[in-house]
């Protein structure tokens, strides 16, 4: 291939506080080419971004756009001037702004305009919803749009701009398969204009789907690149963690006559979700799916007395509970991990010790109605163990965490309880494939120790991995149930769509 | 809904305006000597210093901060340029009175932007700081004497005697008004119209978004300090102008009654949102009642719970609005299920 290609990253270091995260790096992208880049949290891939849309300076290294002149003083205008966009995984939006505003502010911004104008913004962000052929409502705050939207207005503000090189930042994990679908035409639509695209995601099969060429980064060094021809899921998978991966069915055996953990009868709540009911027995994982928006979370949140139900019935561990709130759902023994961890469910500025006891600190009173300072080290340290959270030491705060170690420290906060039932939203989501076998095992284990498990998550391949039966919610109603074999991804999928 | 929505306000403006027709009323009501001609102007008149303190508070807040130094820069800045004019017996005219407060309010901004955006602290803390030194250096070095009406440049002194409307008897209109709107409905401008004002806001929104999308947020924090400085000074020379004297020891103690009326105005604590027309009406209102208790028969001693208690409404608002927001994104939300 002679084209020059559009973004040249060569031998990229990168060193924070002694630790090395980027080793070297080199990559280049050839316009109108998808270029996948894999990696497990923690492998270099976000400072990798970081660094070549400016966020991050290298130690040394550099970054040469379109051929042009090494980027110099690399800082996210620069960056974004020579044309390189980037779609964080948290989207970066402001909330306090309307959509229209989110996707054309930035252009406003590169064009040195002084003054904003109304009627400028608007249509230029009509414009791009229009090429996209999406429905947004640019009116709205972003803090009043669902995250889908919020993410579809996080792709428009990248395009907004004349953008050469798009990264993209786990895109698709909030993403309905008929969004990814859509998500694909729109990158398959930028290709042909010449675009570079750098698309990081977890979920290999679709990097398949969409690349050109596969770059693996491992503990900040690239170990394989080539044509995405020659990969498969498992090639990829075993290349980021160094050893091979199952997504086999495994599920342990549960004796028919367990304890019911939880049985829910008939719950509903208006508008929401209605006449759900199913029952946990012990030792059980159970899955729990639907399509984004069919009441899947809100069964959970039910549960956990976030919102709570107005009708039916809840029974823990055979006692009958009044979920009205999470205090009480907690006191009756349930366990809740939030889809969102970041914001819902961890305080991101403490170290990871006091994440662990936050939701538990009630049972550490000792006499005197103090906290019992060992026993507290104690129990932190054995889960800090257990669930082998990679850090290093129980005091750096959650926020250096990786996704999937984050998600471990959510876990062990709940396990502290002893919960007699643990539900979990999307425990996998923006977690890599290592981690994701890791928390699935754990949960294996959990499940095995007599805590019931619900999986709530969307991630059939895992639901299919792991789970003794599978909840299929489609409108705010439990429409299927599966058991044994008839857990299989294409049954799940086509329930869920009906 | 939608009327009913737009009648309400972006940041509960509406609310506000009720609230205050509903209190001019019941003061109506409770005291004949309310619903007066004098009345009004000396409410226009007791709000016009607030107003311009307000904006720059309005400012801040709107980045995601809160200022409590400028009461401080604005008597330094005003005093500083009365206390020299005086001292060496040399009359800037009016303009350059303004001019000299403005440069050195800019200044002492600046160094709270500076701080505040470099070393990325806490604005209270900032501000809670720079406020007591700001406060130091003006009675240690500058002057810490009385100014009376007979030692102020002439310039300012005639300028406290000019008059936009006068009907003796009943009150009058000060001239200092024309610029008190005119910076008001620059403000207004600046925060809706220009890049630089919606950069404000989205630094409010989220700091880290707005430094990935390119925004130099050092820069912009810098220059908003120095703007806000520069109108505690604009602010810091009116008063001294309308009260024809200048005392380095007044105004520091004023602070929280104008951050009161910004939240009771809309403005978010936490950042990102505000409007001109709800601080201006947040102004009003506080004023409203520190004037006009006593004429309806309340003691004055309850002046202070009174705003104390509204800006706990205020906020309370703000909270509940929050809450009703998210309760209403989950209905969409189900809709687009169903």
């Amino acid at each position: 291939m002679s084209v020059e290609p559009v973004l040249q990253v060569r031998d990229i270091v990168k060193v924070y506080g002694g630790v090395r995260a980027l080793g070297g790096v080199s990559l280049s992208l050839a316009p109108g080419e998808v270029h996948c880049l894999a990696g497990e949290n923690g492998s270099g891939k976000s400072t990798l971004i970081k660094v070549i849309c400016g966020v991050e300076r290298p130690d040394s290294g550099e970054i040469v756009v379109g051929g042009g002149e090494p980027l110099t003083h690399t800082t996210p205008s620069e960056a974004i001037r020579a044309g390189i966009q980037v779609i964080y995984q948290d989207f970066s939006l402001f909330p306090n702004l309307t959509a229209a505003e989110n996707i054309a502010y930035l252009s406003e911004l590169a064009a040195r305009h002084k003054l904003s104008s109304r009627r400028r913004i608007r249509a230029a962000a009509e414009a791009v919803v229009a090429d996209l052929g999406l429905r947004i409502d640019l009116d709205a705050d972003v803090a009043d749009l669902s995250v889908a939207d919020r993410q579809l207005i996080a792709i428009c503000r990248a395009l907004v701009g004349e953008a050469r090189v798009l990264i993209m930042d786990e895109p698709t994990t909030a993403l309905t398969s008929a969004e990814v679908q859509r998500l694909f035409t729109i990158v398959e639509r930028l290709q042909e204009r010449g675009v570079a695209i750098m698309f990081v995601s977890h979920k290999l099969d679709e990097v398949l789907q969409i690349s050109q060429h596969v770059t693996v980064l491992r503990n900040g060094l690239v170990v394989e690149s080539g044509p995405a021809a020659e990969y498969t899921g498992q090639r990829i998978a075993k290349a980021m963690i160094g050893r091979d991966v199952s997504q086999e069915r495994h599920v342990d055996p549960v004796e028919p006559d367990a304890d019911v953990l939880l049985a829910v009868d008939g719950l509903g709540r208006d508008g929401a979700f209605s006449d759900v009911s199913f029952e946990l027995r012990r030792g059980e994982i159970l899955g729990i799916t639907g399509l984004l928006g069919s009441g899947r979370a809100e069964i959970a949140e039910a549960i956990f007395g976030v919102h709570p139900a107005e009708e039916g019935t809840i029974a823990v561990g055979g006692r009958p509970a009044t979920i009205s709130s999470i205090t009480e759902a907690m006191k009756a023994g349930i366990g809740y991990v939030p889809e969102d961890r970041l914001t819902q469910g961890l305080f991101l500025e403490n170290p990871i010790a006091e994440n662990i006891v936050a939701a538990s600190l009630d049972s550490y009173r000792g006499k005197g109605r103090l906290l019992d300072r060992r026993r507290i080290a104690d129990s932190i340290s054995a889960l800090f163990e257990q669930l082998r959270i990679k850090a290093p030491n129980p005091q750096a705060p959650v926020r250096s965490l990786s996704g999937g170690n984050a998600q471990r420290v959510v876990i062990a906060k709940w396990l502290d309880r002893n919960p007699t039932v643990l539900l979990l939203n999307g425990p996998t989501v923006g977690v890599d494939v290592g981690s994701k076998e890791e928390i699935f095992t754990i949960l294996r284990r959990l499940a095995a120790h007599g805590t019931g498990i619900i999986v709530i998550s969307d991630d059939i391949p895992e639901l299919v991995a792991s789970c003794h039966r599978v909840l299929i919610v489609r409108a705010g109603r439990l429409v299927a149930e599966l058991v044994g074999d008839e857990i299989e991804v294409a049954e799940i999928q086509q329930r869920m769509a009906g | 809904m939608n009327a009913l929505k737009r009648l309400r306000g972006a940041n509960n403006e509406g609310i506000l305006l009720a609230v205050i027709i509903v209190l001019v009323i019941a003061m109506a009501m409770a005291s004949p000597a309310f619903f007066t001609p004098s009345t009004f102007f000396s409410l226009v008149r007791s709000s016009m210093v607030p107003l311009v303190f307000a904006l720059g508070v309005l400012l801040v807040m709107v980045s995601g901060g809160i200022d409590v130094s400028f009461a401080a820069i604005a008597i330094f800045a005003a005093y500083s340029a009365i206390a020299w004019s005086s001292g060496s017996g040399i009359d800037p005219g009016l303009f350059g009175a303004f001019l000299i407060a403005l440069v050195i309010g800019a200044l002492l901004g600046g160094l709270n932007g500076v701080v505040i955006a470099r070393f990325r602290l806490p604005t209270l803390i900032v501000t809670l700081g720079t406020q007591g030194v700001f406060k130091g250096i003006l009675l240690t070095y500058i002057g810490s004497r009385y100014i009376s009406a007979g030692n102020l440049p002439p310039s300012v002194l005639a300028a406290g005697d000019a008059y936009l409307v006068n009907i003796p008897g009943a009150g009058y209109l000060h001239a200092m008004m024309v610029p008190v709107v005119l910076v008001t409905i620059g403000v207004w401008w600046m925060l809706k119209y220009t890049v630089f004002g919606r950069g404000i806001y989205a630094i409010g929104g989220d700091v880290e978004a707005a430094r990935r999308v390119g925004i130099k947020v050092v820069r912009t924090q810098v220059l908003l300090y120095m703007m806000v400085g520069a109108l505690a000074a604009f602010g810091g020379i009116i008063y001294v102008i309308l009260g024809k004297n200048a005392n380095p020891q007044s105004l520091v103690g004023s602070e929280l009654d104008i951050i009161a009326a910004v939240v009771l105005g809309g403005a978010s604590i936490f950042g990102g949102r505000g409007s001109v027309l709800g601080t201006v009406l947040g102004v009003l209102l506080v004023q409203l009642i520190n004037n006009n208790l006593v004429l309806v028969g309340i003691p004055s001693t309850w002046q202070r719970a009174a705003v104390g208690i509204l800006l706990l409404a205020g906020v309370g608002i703000q909270a509940l609005a929050t809450v009703r927001a998210s309760s209403r994104s989950t209905a969409i939300h189900e809709e687009t299920v169903a």
